[in-house]
């Protein structure tokens, strides 16, 4: 195979992919917090009028509530009641296996194309 | 290996320095792992109990000490900075270079920035009612750019701190474990009154596979020892030893660390708490023990955030040396022999996402690269098996009971992808949209600038196959 000789990348168009990088990685991070897709699916159970007993709490472990500083039940109500909901979203979960098979396939299957120039050039097709 | 100082104008070569040790190696892995268990590995028990936060422990040990085999034996033969990005370029190939190098810059900016969120979170809670968020941000930027200095300034220097403090750091949960009496349960522990047949797992096993996603953090970061590979004098003997040593020393902390929280607190607490380990050594009622663990919270997030700064700057050093990135990138600093300008590029995103992201997000974010560097990882040594089988290069280590180990990795990571999905299932879609789209770019576009022989830099003969 003939030597590969990539053309010289000229100062303005590096920085456009380094732009181009830096605004997808921006892209990426931001956007799930901004769309909020970032947190689980959880709800607040709520017991009105809470006590320890309610909220199945041992002496013992009344006692550990009360040194954190949560001085009664209503205190640690929300963190105790603070449940969360594993139902599965089949149409999600399926979603979200194809997006992670079809790019471990393509990212193989591209790899390897590259990876078969790569060898034949380093070891001139030999 | 030679770099140009200033690849893109300037003829000079100037390498990386080869004065890292064992010690240096072990620092480096501990270093930024060593943090979760001061955060992050309690949310376990938030998603399935204090029972499943065990099991979780250590099946998740399990597939860290899978990745601390692969590693070790790929690592040791395939020496070179970048780790994983260099062992997936000789391996698999570019495309797949490209998007290992993406993970761990991703994996370790993030973590970088829950490090400091923590930090900051720690001091807040101690500081009263004149902390002003002004004096919160400004924490959050002195620890970032503080570290980048310091690993602008040399690598030996950044890992002689990251082992002196990751060593004091370890050293108290030590302390926290035998001033708690642990062979006497009733005097401080109270284990059996905390997780009780009724709540160890309240939520039933799916609770214990949710609570994989969190697992994950007990040990994320372990595999960054391979960084340093072009810096160790011994590559061969230091990073095996430094790796398997610093995976020994984690999984004895971590089961220390539950078993001191999960006798202290109730497990809704233990799930709701940022500072578990600072919290229990409160609990205690000795001021010295509370005062020591919030030393070391601190002392634990700066060994992370310090290593992770080392590590995701190397990775993406790489990526401008190989022309992956652009060029300006693989500059190696003239007097501190560091990759100073990947050091200094990542600095602002890291604070950007420092301010706009909270310890969950972010912690979540450095997780979900971290699983899709782990399922490459699983494929890569069948792949680094096949094409040069035993005795046909020289190797560093070989693991023992290949291919237990990928196969083990490969279902935990499949599992772990399946507990994001409970809880981030749209966060995780996002993240591999971005990994395809930058994939895309790079097999389209960008690798047209990369010279195509001269990414294989290993004397090994012609892959099998091939």
């Amino acid at each position: 195979m003939a030597k590969y000789n990539p053309p010289e990348q000229s100062r303005a168009l590096q920085w456009i992919d380094i732009i181009f990088v830096v605004a997808a990685i921006f892209l990426a991070l931001w956007l799930p917090l901004q769309a909020g897709w970032a947190g689980v699916s959880r709800a607040i159970q709520k017991i009105d009028n809470p006590t320890w007993e309610a909220l199945g709490q041992t002496p013992a472990q009344v006692e550990q509530w009360v040194k954190l500083g949560f001085a009664d039940a209503a205190a640690a109500h929300d963190i105790i009641q603070n449940k969360f909901d594993y139902s599965i979203d089949w149409t999600q979960l399926v979603i979200m296996a194809v997006v992670i098979i079809g790019y471990f396939v393509f990212l193989f299957k591209a790899s390897d194309k590259e990876y078969r120039e790569v060898i034949d050039e380093k070891f001139n097709g030999k | 290996m030679a770099n140009t100082a200033s690849a893109a104008s300037a003829p000079q070569k100037v390498s990386l320095s080869r004065v890292l040790g064992p010690a240096h190696v072990w620092a480096l892995g501990v270093g930024i792992v060593l943090v979760g268990e001061y955060t992050g590995w309690n949310f376990a028990a938030d998603k399935g109990g204090t029972l499943a936060a065990l099991i979780i422990c250590w099946t998740i040990g399990l597939l860290y000490t899978s990745v601390a085999m692969i590693d070790s034996e790929v690592t040791s033969t395939v020496a070179a900075a970048g780790g994983q990005y260099a062992q997936a370029k000789h391996i698999v190939g570019p495309l797949m270079a490209f998007n290992v190098a993406l993970y761990l810059v991703f994996a370790y900016t993030m973590l970088e920035v829950s490090n400091a969120i923590l930090i900051a979170d720690t001091i807040k809670s101690y500081a009263g009612e004149g902390f002003e968020s002004w004096h919160y941000e400004g924490i959050i930027a002195g620890v970032i750019v503080t570290l980048a200095a310091l690993n602008y300034r040399g690598v030996l220097m950044t890992l002689n701190v990251n082992f002196v403090i990751t060593a004091v750091a370890y050293l108290a949960i030590i302390v926290l474990f035998f001033s708690v009496q642990p062979w006497s349960q009733g005097t401080v522990l109270r284990l059996g009154e905390m997780v009780t047949p009724d709540n160890a797992l309240p939520y039933g096993w799916i609770g214990v596979i949710a609570g994989f996603h969190w697992g994950i953090w007990y040990y994320l970061g372990i595999e960054g020892t391979t960084q340093a590979a072009e810096e160790v004098r011994s590559p061969a003997r230091s990073l095996p030893y430094g790796t398997m040593a610093g995976m020994i020393t984690l999984l004895v902390g971590a089961s220390l660390t539950w078993y001191v929280c999960a006798s202290l607190m109730p497990w809704q607490y233990l799930g709701y708490t940022y500072y578990p380990l600072l919290d229990a050594g409160k609990l205690t009622g000795s001021k010295t023990l509370e005062y020591m663990m919030f030393i070391a919270t601190i002392l634990a997030a700066l060994a992370s955030a310090n290593g992770c700064i080392n590590d995701a700057a190397r990775a993406w050093f790489s990526l401008g040396r190989d022309r992956y990135l652009p060029t300006w990138f693989s500059a190696v600093h003239p007097k501190y022999r560091t990759p100073y300008r990947s050091i200094l590029f990542l600095v602002p995103i890291a604070l950007a996402f420092a301010f706009i992201a909270n310890l969950g997000q972010a912690i979540t974010f450095s997780i979900l690269s971290g699983v899709l560097h782990y399922t490459f990882m699983s494929v890569n040594i069948v792949m680094f098996r096949n094409k040069w089988p035993l005795g046909s290069i020289r190797r560093g280590y070989t693991h023992p009971f290949h291919p237990l180990p990928a196969i083990v990795l490969f279902i935990l990571c499949v599992v772990t992808f399946f507990a994001i999905f409970l809880g981030y299932g749209a966060q995780l879609t996002a993240m591999v949209v971005f990994y395809i789209v930058m994939s895309l770019w790079f097999h389209f576009y960008r690798y047209r600038y990369v010279r195509r022989g001269e990414q294989f830099t290993m004397p090994w003969p012609k892959p099998r196959g091939y």
